[in-house]
């Protein structure tokens, strides 16, 4: 199986963001960057087909050069080789990130193409499905269960739907967007980390189109509201049960 | 509970290469997710949680600054510093788990091993397959090991031993035991395997510190074993004082995760507990013993990174190595303590961590050297004149 993992990376979970003064981008300086916590599924099932069927992992990644740092843990934890599209941003509209996306994949002769369901940062939900139409090949997002059959050229991936599990069948190749629950991503063993450091990271020149769409601002949430005290004692609580179920719904 | 981020003040993480950054990174979090949930219960009940040795064999962390040929990382000093800094932040018995496999027992069949020996053992401790255990600490003989009442004597193809080694960390668990005991007056190294006759390891219970660690006795009553069980490179008190160098490099490192560990926990405590109407970490006497905690912290890293550096280098002194076991533990020690007081009588719950890291570093402050004994090699070098004999 050649297996390929397009990664993504995006602020650490516990960054703290802050919009610069043009209020149209954000302050990367003092960020600490890494895997895109979806993509790190994608990678961990992308290793654990080649390890039962055989092949390669190879990590597809748009981003400027700082992002070979990251893409370094991917091949920390296993993924043979590597691209960067050199890009010194990562475009506003996911569309433009497809198209580049889908000129290295159609290349590559992938029997499996692997996502993330969505990146952390954005939030766009969009690429995977995006360069299937761009490839014509079939997709399946959402994935928490993945199971294939290279033989016979197909696939079986099972998905999260409202109130339940679905499963579907697909030939190869395909592309497939990881979800959480679909593994337990590995640690990154010191073998892997000092592997890593000999991996090839080939490096592409981006073709990117222009941006459809444009950012016109960003703004924070808004600051959330102080606490109240309903009432003191016993003699509080209908109140507050009435306000978690009514105003807060969370009963 | 807010996840555990290191204390850095004076942003030596730049001093450090991409690739021991990401080593220090992935084992913080193997210890943040299958250190610290289990940690307390084991400590509780007095057990060395052996379900974690086959992970940290995956991770690759025992003996991982040996080379890759034996089956090790083959990563540098500071990286290996680094893990054992990450695995003492969850507890003093893993880190001395992993110190002991790596420098108390790969390291001496590495370093005065037979070719088959290395061949036949590093693998095995590497993959976490055979646990090892280093004897050399007797009943009698502590800081005096010169001393040691363990005798062995040539008998055809086989040596016999006699004598009685204490305060053996993984002894009970240990598959090999790297024995030193004197052979015509001279001090050599043995690998005895468990079950060997005449061979016993009671485990020593009770204990109040490193209760998540087997600390045990190794009993050797006419225990023959095979004459190619000896290391042949060991001749004298030196074989066994460089592997403690190795170890006390270990723990100089170890010595700044239990600090981290008790200062973060002390930190985020006193900006959360109200008294007089106020967090008391507005007051200035706690202020003080968390500004004391900060620098006594940042001086150990500076310590420990340039001993890492150094001995990445080859010009390690083993007095350096005292230097930085003396003062990192000592401090440690001390960090662990004002964090319990800082906690009040939250600190004494098993619900905080500060005081089972207490615990344990009045093991760590006694164990490798004690404190005084360091305070005597560095007096030494620096005077020349030996003040223990």
């Amino acid at each position: 199986m050649n297996v390929a993992v397009c990664m993504k990376r995006t602020p650490d979970t516990t960054a703290k963001i802050q919009i610069a003064s043009d209020q149209t981008s954000l302050v990367e300086e003092g960020i600490n960057w890494i895997i895109n916590p979806y993509d790190e599924f994608a990678i961990e099932e992308g290793l654990r087909v080649v390890e039962k069927h055989g092949g390669e992992v190879t990590l597809i990644c748009l981003g400027p050069a700082e992002a070979e740092k990251t893409i370094r843990e991917g091949l920390a934890m296993g993924a043979h080789k590597a691209i960067r599209l050199d890009a010194a941003q990562v475009p506003a509209d996911p569309r433009v990130t497809a198209r580049a996306l889908a000129e290295v994949l159609k290349e590559g002769n992938y029997d499996l193409i692997l996502f993330g369901k969505q990146a952390i940062d954005d939030d766009h939900a969009q690429v995977a499905s995006l360069v299937a139409t761009e490839l014509n090949l079939p997709c399946v997002n959402v994935v928490v269960k993945l199971e294939l059959d290279p033989e016979n050229g197909r696939g079986t991936a099972e998905r999260e739907i409202e109130g339940g599990h679905e499963r579907v069948s697909f030939p190869l190749p395909a592309i497939i967007s990881a979800q959480r629950g679909l593994n337990e991503p590995r640690y990154r063993s010191l073998k892997g980390i000092m592997a890593a450091k000999k991996k090839p990271i080939e490096v592409k020149t981006a073709s990117l189109e222009d941006s459809q769409l444009a950012v016109l601002k960003y703004a924070y949430p808004p600051a959330k509201k102080p606490g109240r005290i309903v009432g003191e004692g016993k003699e509080a609580v209908p109140e507050l049960v009435r306000l978690l179920r009514e105003e807060a719904k969370v009963l | 509970m807010k996840k555990f981020e290191g204390a850095d003040y004076f942003n030596l993480d730049a001093e450090l290469s991409e690739d021991e950054k990401m080593i220090r990174d992935s084992v913080r979090s193997w210890v943040d997710e299958n250190v610290l949930p289990i940690i307390e219960e084991h400590y509780q009940r007095g057990e060395f949680p052996i379900q974690l040795v086959p992970q940290m064999a995956e991770l690759g962390l025992l003996g991982a600054n040996l080379p890759e040929k034996y089956g090790c990382a083959g990563i540098n000093n500071v990286a290996y510093g680094l893990i054992m800094q990450e695995l003492e932040r969850g507890d003093s018995g893993i880190r001395s788990f992993a110190s002991v496999q790596g420098a108390l027992v790969m390291y001496p069949i590495f370093a005065y091993g037979s070719e088959a020996q290395r061949q036949y053992w590093l693998p095995r401790l590497a993959r976490g397959e055979a646990i090892g255990c280093f004897g050399l600490t007797e009943p009698d003989y502590g800081s005096n090991p010169g001393g040691m009442q363990t005798r062995a004597v040539k008998d055809g193809n086989h040596y016999i031993l006699n004598g009685t080694k204490m305060w053996i960390t993984n002894g009970t668990i240990a598959d090999v035991a790297v024995v030193w005991a004197k052979l015509d007056g001279v001090v050599r190294g043995f690998l005895v395997e468990k079950g060997t006759p005449g061979f016993s390891a009671p485990e020593i219970k009770n204990k109040h510190s490193l209760r998540a660690s087997v600390t045990s006795e190794l009993v050797f009553e006419d225990c023959r074993i095979p004459a190619e069980n000896m290391l042949p490179e060991a001749h004298g008190l030196k074989a066994p004082l460089s592997c403690l160098t190795q170890a006390r490099y270990g723990i100089a490192w170890g010595a700044i995760g239990s600090a981290m560990a008790c200062y973060d926990e002390a930190l985020n405590y006193a900006k959360m507990r109200i008294q007089f109407d106020k967090p008391i970490a507005s007051f200035q006497l706690v202020q003080q013993k968390l500004v004391y905690m900060i620098t006594e912290i940042t001086k150990m890293q500076l310590m420990a990174l340039r001993l890492g550096r150094l001995k990445d280098q080859g010009q390690l002194k083993f007095t350096q190595v005292s230097m930085a076991k003396r003062n990192n533990v000592f401090h440690a020690l001390q960090i662990a303590r004002l964090a319990r007081d800082i906690l009040g009588g939250n600190g004494i719950i098993a619900e905080y961590q500060a005081m089972r890291h207490m615990c344990n570093l009045e093991s760590v402050i006694t164990y490798e050297g004690t404190h005084d004994i360091h305070t005597l090699i560095v007096g030494e070098d620096i005077t020349g004149i030996p003040a223990f004999n």
